[in-house]
């Protein structure tokens, strides 16, 4: 079955001149505990398949749950950094529902009682219009724990759809997650997809920060589901809003929330009703196609855990959790808008990137905070976003940034020269030192690069090659100063020259 | 609420599906019936479950049942396979799935 | 001696074999001995571990031969209600749907046995999932009750209860959620303990209604279930609703037996209208004992009780409606269907647990999903939570008044089978007067005070007491059974026709 049905879209800047997106995120965040939600089977990645697995996460019968301190703790801390009130007591429920990854049968998670609520998180766009702030309300954050992972056989794409059967995994079942919920997001008009990715960005700076989640999107440790309707004016009730699963990075959400509008918008001007479902992301294809109808009036029966005890968080405790919270990320923001004489436009740039953390390293480790920035947020955000990977995933440290950017300024490498060092390091091939080294970058006086600039030169000056030739020696200075000027500088002048020469045959 | 609400073989045969059990339907108006009268019979709780009284939650006053977030022993692979009606590649497998979830 | 050795209580057996008069090994075959002679027709055991039961019992006796101080019921030969988890063994609930199921892991409560040196002989025959009065409704035959073979044990622990009753095992344990092993013990005169809520681990006993079961001792006297009560009781941390505090000393309780100066309280809603004619003789002649023993006996009212039944056949259902649901042919048990690409994941777990689920199980979970429903919730499940807050400050106003309550256990004597079946509210009265105690989480013992005289059945008296203060049932019952004792001149149960 072809799952790229073509749907009609409207342009995006006619979409949004003529409706008013509402935006909600759901992003569920795997904590990085050793061990599961609610039993101690351990939670590292890659394990062979069902060796990490108890009869509590197993759901054998008579098994049972016992919660586990820090899922507790990270729940609470996430939901201080995110400003949210801390609930003086709340229990867990039972949402019921049928699935093979589901050992139980039924999820243990939180519903009219969850530990965090009332929150919010201000998030900065870039935008023609210089930054604008946007105001995230956060309607909760809840603990709840991971599923097993299934994986489909039998079919041709490996997809449901077609499969045979499917084998089942419950390493994963278990692991604790915390759900993050955001009100209704009104107000960001055309700029919705940029504020939903500025939003996720923010979150998993601020993730991180705390340290609760390795906050991967690519590996799933954060996961991010787009809600998004239409309304033809923000004075309307809410239009119907669809889900979109399956969006794995940040582009991803910027993309699929611009699509989602787009294709709305399509199906409304064609007098049909947008309907409400789950839909699934395709990054390859840039499009949603339809999922599971969504009913809200899905029936998981929930009722309040009876095999667990209710949880109060007394306020003595949530203080101790509120002095281990990093600085407040806006705090922060400002502190070193101040300290480093950037704009917030040029700051926006940099959080949106994910490389706060970065830059601020590289500056502690000697850099220059222009060049910190100019690297983290030019060709290392390129670079990891060509690989599809997270800036800090790269294999290259804010030290060996700092140590290429002082090579630079001692005149030792050039901006060329620098990039290549870069791609040296994230190869594997050492240090900054080890690659100028192995790779002979750092004899600038190398005759190499200096033959090949003054060849260079003499192609783009033949009217003075020929007078060179000529025997007129002093016209060689234009030669020199285009390889100068070409090798910024950092070649011997009088090599330069004596090469030159060399290679026109001719003699002082 | 003083009248139960009367249980139909439709009804029945949602909760079934609910319940993800095939309950062939010359028994839904049995279990229908069945179901009217134990419910007739316990709808009685509303007459006293009035507004100020707070639904118990637990029979004991405990609050904040925590383990330490420490590793423990762990059930083997072919343990944790051993009651499994069918298995491949150290996996459980089940049948066809329909849906995404 | 053999015959002997099946007829000792268990603290006498655990006596016999610290002493070495016999060894557990002779203690354990004289008793599979006797499963091997009357099962047949009692039907109390679904799995008889031989081998495990003969080893475990060497072990007792090498312990011994080595000068090791032996736990007070070592070597006692226990029964193990088939709804607790004894790794490697078969462990089906009663149902269809975990036949051959062996767990890959104990419950705590058959670690700590094992622990102690208890040599456990098999699974007793339960009501499918703990559910029902008779342990009719296993999949595998009902149990028949040693007084009358065509007579219901009682449920759903009509296994354990039996088993004792039958002399096959001295201890057993059994569970209680709504009644099953208080009514179980008064239909069969034994004696029947559910502990406080959270006293005994319910870690790997297979979940039924979370809020309301408990894992309980069944013995012949008192004392023994106190010893038994003792060995398993206690916080385990791998049970959040266990309690974390120390167990009340119910051995010395039971061996104080002294109720001078206490006041106890005749449930008013209980024991009336509906109860068997020689059920409240004798009820009435064991609360006139009491009085002669000493204590002060008054009536109190526990206004809210009648509507514990009701409370409880929501609240049960509404949890086993989800505690059942991991049953789905998917990960273990029984599975009708293959996974060869036609039939979906959905239909082969309606299938399976069409197949697999008998007709009571199936009710209770359309119930419970019924009372969970979007709209209805509130109504039903919801208000259920609150008519427990009522029956809650009911037994504690009581206790205000009075140390203990008692009122007869059950409100008939063992029916015939099948006489009930056909009737699941009849069937759920059985319950009415255990109910109140475990919606309240409280403890209460049922112990035989004679037999009918219509009928000349066992009739069972029911002792209620405050939570955690289990020591006090202990106390009561064991003073009532000695001078019952003396009344009768020997223990009841010889009463019982041989089999």
């Amino acid at each position: 079955m072809s799952t790229h049905t073509a749907e009609t879209v409207v342009p995006y800047d006619d979409v949004v001149a003529r409706f008013d997106p509402v935006l909600g995120l759901e992003v569920h965040v795997e904590l990085g505990t050793a061990t599961k939600m609610f039993c101690g089977c351990p939670t590292e990645f890659g394990a062979p398949p069902n060796t990490q697995v108890c009869p509590t996460c197993l759901g054998l019968p008579g098994s049972l749950p016992v919660v586990n301190a820090i899922g507790v703790e990270s729940a609470i801390r996430i939901g201080l950094a995110l400003n949210c009130q801390i609930a003086e007591w709340c229990r867990f429920a039972r949402k019921n529902y049928f699935y093979p990854d589901m050992p139980k049968n039924f999820q243990t998670s939180q519903y009219d009682e969850p530990i965090c609520f009332d929150g919010h998180l201000d998030v900065d766009v870039e935008t023609d219009e210089g930054v604008l702030t946007f105001r995230v309300g956060i309607e909760r954050a809840h603990m709840e724990e991971d599923t097993g992972k299934t994986s489909h056989q039998g079919g041709a794409t490996g997809r449901i759809h077609g499969a045979d059967y499917s084998l089942v995994d419950y390493n994963r079942a278990g692991i604790p997650l915390i759900e993050i919920v955001t009100k209704p997001l009104e107000g960001t008009g055309k700029y919705a997809p940029e504020v939903a990715k500025a939003y996720v960005a923010a979150l998993r700076e601020i993730l991180r920060g705390l340290g609760v989640s390795d906050v991967k999107m690519e590996q799933g440790s954060l996961r991010c589901d787009a809600n998004v309707s239409l309304r033809l004016s923000p004075a309307d009730r809410l239009g119907t809003r669809t889900e979109t699963k399956n969006v794995n990075s940040l582009r991803s959400v910027e993309r699929a929330v611009r699509y989602e509008m787009t294709r709305q918008a399509a199906v409304l001007d064609a007098g049909g009703r947008v309907v409400q479902e789950t839909r699934h992301w395709h990054e390859d294809t840039g499009v949603t196609t339809s999922g599971r109808e969504k009913s809200d009036a899905e029936d998981y029966r929930y009722f309040p855990e009876p095999d667990l005890v209710p949880i109060a968080p007394s306020r003595e405790w949530v203080e101790q959790l509120r002095a281990t919270l990093p600085e407040n990320p806006a705090v922060r923001q400002a502190r070193l808008i101040a300290d480093w004489g950037i704009t917030p436009f040029e700051m926006a740039s940099v959080v949106n990137a994910g490389a706060l953390d970065l830059v601020e390293q590289t500056v502690a480790a000697g850099a220059d905070q222009s060049a910190a920035r100019k690297w983290w947020t030019g060709e290392l955000a390129r670079i990891a976003n060509e690989r599809e990977v997270e800036l800090a995933d790269l294999a290259i440290t804010p030290v060996d940034v700092a140590r290429v950017e002082a090579l630079v300024g001692e005149g030792a490498l050039n901006d060329k020269l620098a990039r290549q060092v870069i791609e040296g390091v994230l190869a594997g091939e050492g240090s900054p030192d080890d690659v100028v080294a192995s790779r002979g970058l750092a004899v600038v006086s190398d005759d190499g690069p200096l033959l090949a600039a003054i060849d260079e030169a003499l192609a783009a000056q033949p009217d003075v090659a020929e007078k060179i030739r000529g025997g007129k020696v002093a016209a060689a200075g234009a030669i020199v100063g285009a390889v100068m000027k070409a090798t910024r500088g950092q070649a011997d002048a009088g090599r330069v020259r004596a090469l030159l020469l060399e290679r026109l045959g001719v003699s002082e | 609420m003083s009248e139960t609400p009367s249980i139909t073989r439709d009804d029945v045969a949602h909760l079934a599906r609910l319940a993800r059990i095939d309950v062939p339907p010359e028994q839904l108006d049995h279990y229908a019936e069945q179901l009217q009268v134990i419910l007739g019979a316990v709808a009685q709780v509303s007459e006293v479950a009035s507004d100020d009284v707070p639904a118990m939650s637990h029979p004991l006053p405990l609050v904040n049942v925590f383990r330490e977030d420490v590793v423990r022993p762990t059930l083997s692979n072919a343990e944790a396979l051993s009651g499994a009606p069918s298995v491949e590649s150290e996996r459980f497998r089940v049948p066809r799935i329909l849906d995404e979830e | 001696m053999t015959t002997d050795l099946i007829r000792l209580t268990a603290a006498r057996t655990a006596a016999v074999v610290a002493s070495g008069e016999a060894s557990a090994v002779e203690v354990a075959q004289a008793h599979l001995d006797r499963i091997a002679a009357v099962d047949g027709r009692v039907h109390a055991f679904l799995h008889v571990d031989t081998e495990g039961a003969l080893a475990a019992a060497a072990v007792v006796d090498a312990r011994r031969a080595a000068g090791e101080a032996l736990a007070p019921l070592a070597g006692v030969p226990l029964a193990l209600k088939d709804v607790m988890t004894q790794k490697g063994i078969p462990t089906t609930c009663g149902s269809r749907i975990l036949e051959g199921w062996r767990p890959p892991y104990d419950a705590t409560v058959t670690a700590r046995l094992k622990e102690a040196g208890v040599v456990i002989l098999g699974k007793t025959n339960m009501d499918e999932f703990a559910m029902g009065s008779s342990t009719e409704h296993s999949a595998y035959g009902p149990t028949h009750n040693p007084w009358d073979l065509e007579r219901i044990p009682g449920g759903s622990g009509g296994g354990s209860a039996a088993a004792v009753a039958a002399f096959e095992a001295p201890i057993a344990i059994g569970t209680d959620t709504g009644g099953s092993i208080r009514q179980p013990a008064a239909v069969t005169g034994t004696v029947g303990v559910k502990p406080t809520y959270g006293a005994v681990s319910r870690y790997g006993l297979v979940a039924l209604a979370s809020s309301l079961d408990q894992a309980g001792p069944c013995a012949r006297t008192v004392l023994d279930t106190a010893l038994l009560h003792a060995t398993i009781a206690g916080h385990d941390p791998l049970d959040s609703t266990s309690a974390p505090v120390p167990v009340p000393d119910v051995v010395a309780a039971a061996l104080r037996a002294d109720v001078r100066g206490m006041r106890i309280g005749v449930v008013k809603e209980l024991g009336g209208e509906g109860y068997q004619p020689g059920v409240r003789h004798r009820f009435d002649e064991a609360v006139e004992i009491l009085t002669e023993l000493g204590a002060e006996v008054v009536e109190v009212s526990c206004p809210h009780f009648p509507y514990a039944l009701a409370a409880y056949y929501l609240i049960l259902p509404s949890e086993c409606s989800s505690n059942l649901a991991k049953f789905d042919g998917m990960r273990f048990g029984l599975r009708v269907g293959e996974d060869d690409g036609s039939p979906s994941v959905e239909q082969v777990m309606g299938r399976t647990r069409a197949a697999g689920f008998g007709d009571e199980t199936i009710r209770r979970i359309m119930l419970g999903t019924y009372a969970l429903s979007a709209g209805y919730y509130d109504a039903y499940y919801g208000s259920a939570q609150k008519v427990r807050t009522l029956i809650t400050r009911d037994f504690a106003a009581a206790f205000e008044q009075v140390d203990v309550l008692v009122s007869p256990t059950a409100p008939t004597t063992a029916f015939k089978l099948g006489e009930k079946l056909d009737d699941p509210l009849a069937m759920y009265l059985n319950d009415i007067a255990t109910i109140p105690a475990n919606l309240a989480g409280t403890p209460g013992m049922s112990l035989p005070v004679g037999l009918a005289p219509e009928d000349g059945l066992p009739v069972g008296l029911q002792i209620m007491a405050p939570a955690m203060a289990d020591d006090r049932l202990y106390n009561v019952g064991a003073a009532l059974e000695a001078a019952l004792l003396d009344r009768w001149g020997h223990p009841i149960l010889e009463e019982a026709p041989s089999l």
